[in-house]
């Protein structure tokens, strides 16, 4: 096959004399090769090796128990609180969002679409400024929440809350273009076939969404447990209650305890790493698939 | 199981798709509805099948005379069959011509076996079970529209309908699969009905073609009796080519039942370019003088663009090669013709 291939390409000088419009001189590909390349290792590279050099700089004893230290396991452990509440909360509205403006026509659609961005364009440090506004001791429901000894600023509902904001577009930006580009048909010839609208959800729709929905969990994510702007409004930096991981870091490194916080942080990192790994076997996965 | 509507409004917006359609499909017929992209018949197509729900209180839709306006499309026992095959694209070829037996409700679902067992017949009916296994991507055009066609027929449907089934194959698959369509309905005797754009398609395998046009039925007749006596200016036009001329241009050359026509009507005359009939001009004789402009001569017939010496209109003829052979005709040559059948939509005219 290779021979075939090789005698259906003109000679080298055939081809040099007439150069493709697209062709750069190999001095110009190297030059912008090299340039992309040395962006990426000043700027991606060195910083994430930086953050393993530094949780290792004191050895394994320290990284360890810097981790083990109560008040890192308590901003694990809310991390991953967080994030369980989230993701999910987020793929059940993603889901629905994308079905909505993908598969019905109604009034409104174009400003939900809209909406469903907003996250994106505003500043973390404002949504959080949202629900303090809201739910702070001087907000609209303020009052009432302390009347009832309720609690949603300066805790874990906060914290869910601007997390949850801020990831809001993740699952469903995915979908909405996937499966707008699947269009209705199959759904259609399931009905007419007699299913259920769950029967055809879980055996039609949700076969033909699951990689873009995986790759929008994946995401959503990782930016839950990374989210630190929103959160640093609304969690009030209590030790070892309010504190997630990104919180934590900061804490600790604004001790000069730079050891324990980029042990920390190397937990996020590695997480970051696993969150791109996975990305690619779900990209992969779905180039395959269709 | 025959299907009627009656009074079917349906409006998208400000856009009328349906403005009043009735339909009437006998037992066990293959029914065409035709009309060009936006006359409404895929709309028609899909409120028959229960996927669309007509106007509030404009019209109902029945089957074998009982009303299934209110009933949802899955209890219809319609086999719907889509332009672009809509497989189910993660299942393999008999996963997805078993769908519909597997998503039945428990008491009503046969045993598995059974149901992969009346899956591979219905693959065999439609010719394709050596490929039970594959993926739809793995398939051509027409082998997709034939699985989407046992997957539609494995509920056991009351009626058949198709939405332009053959509309993204290439001619030649297209040419073929009508064929087996028309063989495969005479095979199995299902009502059916059958969208399409293409005339040509509709008149060589239905029973019956209705024409809509802009949310209306324009015709309902048999291909031979809507090709040779269209309703309406819109029919005529739509089903194969057409000279539209200036009747008073025709004066003193309209004839009836071998009578010149004194009182030549006001309007248009339509004649199709296959009923003219060129003679030399140095002949004499009845007929219109006619320049030849171009000429066209590959393919089974030739095909000319004439222009009337009085009036300058463009006329289409078409004759056989061995005609023209005999004329020996040149561009530029002047030509006498002679209208074999014409028509207005006040009398027929014949020259």
């Amino acid at each position: 096959m290779a021979s075939a291939i090789a005698s259906t390409i003109p000679s080298r000088p055939a081809r040099a004399a007439s150069p493709r419009a697209t062709r750069e001189p190999a001095w110009a590909r190297w030059l912008l090769t090299a340039v992309a390349l040395a962006f990426l290792a000043f700027f991606l590279v060195l910083p994430l090796a930086v953050v393993f050099a530094e949780a290792a700089a004191k050895g394994a004893g320290h990284f360890l128990a810097s981790i083990a230290e109560p008040n890192a396991l308590a901003s694990i452990r809310l991390t991953l609180l967080t994030v369980a509440i989230v993701v999910p909360a987020n793929v059940a509205f993603g889901v629905a969002a994308a079905w909505a403006i993908a598969k019905f026509r109604f009034p409104g659609k174009s400003v939900l679409t809209t909406l469903i961005d907003l996250p994106f364009a505003v500043s973390p440090v404002i949504a959080g400024l949202i629900y303090v506004l809201v739910f702070g001791a001087q907000g609209w429901f303020g009052p009432w929440l302390i009347a009832h000894n309720l609690r949603v600023i300066f805790a874990v509902p906060g914290i869910v809350l601007a997390t949850a904001f801020v990831t809001c577009p993740f699952v469903a930006r995915e979908l909405i273009p996937l499966m707008q580009a699947q269009g209705t048909d199959e759904e259609c010839s399931a009905v007419t076939l007699g299913a259920s609208g769950w029967q055809t959800f879980w055996r039609v729709t949700l076969p033909n969404i699951k990689w873009g929905l995986f790759y929008g969990v994946i995401l959503c994510n990782a930016r839950a447990m990374g989210e630190f702007g929103a959160v640093s409004v609304v969690s009030g930096h209590i030790r070892g209650e309010t504190n997630t991981m990104p919180l934590h870091v900061e804490i600790l490194y604004n001790e000069y305890n730079i050891a324990g916080a980029f042990a920390v942080a190397s937990l996020l990192a590695l997480l970051a790493l696993a969150t791109l790994v996975l990305k690619s076997v779900v990209e992969w996965r779905q180039a395959r698939s269709s | 199981m025959s299907i009627d509507a009656h009074g079917i409004r349906k409006k998208f917006g400000a856009f009328t798709a349906l403005d009043g359609v009735d339909l009437h499909v006998p037992q066990g017929k293959l029914v065409a509805v035709l009309g060009p992209s936006g006359s409404g018949k895929t709309t028609l197509l899909r409120i028959v099948a229960g996927l669309e729900f007509p106007d509030p209180g404009s019209g109902r839709i029945l089957f074998h005379g009982d009303d299934v306006t209110d009933i949802p499309a899955g209890r219809r026992r319609v086999g719907f069959v889509f332009q672009h095959y809509a497989l189910f694209r993660h299942m393999s070829v008999i996963e997805n011509v078993a769908f519909g037996l597997r998503v039945r409700r428990r008491r009503e679902r046969p045993s598995p076996a059974t149901i992969l067992e009346r899956a591979h017949r219905l693959l065999e009916l439609v010719q394709l079970d050596g490929l039970a296994g594959r993926f739809p991507s793995q398939l051509s055009g027409g082998q997709r529209q034939r699985v989407a066609l046992a997957r539609a027929l494995a509920v056991e449907p009351k009626v058949l309908l198709l939405d332009e089934p053959f509309g993204a194959l290439d001619a030649r698959v297209r040419k073929e699969l009508r064929r087996w369509l028309r063989r495969f309905h005479d095979d199995i005797q299902l009502t059916t009905i059958f969208v399409t754009h293409d005339q040509e398609e509709a008149l060589e395998i239905a029973d019956e073609v209705v024409i809509m046009n802009q949310g209306r039925v324009e015709q309902v007749g048999t291909p031979q009796q809507v090709y040779d006596k269209p309703a309406t200016p819109f029919v005529y036009q739509f089903l194969g080519n057409v000279n539209v001329l200036s009747a008073p241009a025709l004066a003193g050359a309209l004839r009836r039942d071998g009578h010149v026509v004194e009182d030549v009507p006001e309007g248009q005359i339509y004649v199709r370019p296959h009923d003219i009939e060129l003679s030399p001009h140095d002949a004499g004789g009845s007929g219109l003088s006619a320049i030849v402009r171009h000429l066209h001569a590959a393919g089974p017939h030739a095909r000319l663009l004439l222009e009337q010496v009085q009036t300058r209109e463009q006329v289409e003829v078409e004759i056989s090669r061995a005609e023209l052979s005999d004329l020996n005709l040149r561009v530029n040559d002047l030509v006498r013709m002679r209208l074999r059948q014409a028509h207005s939509f006040d009398e027929d005219y014949a020259i």
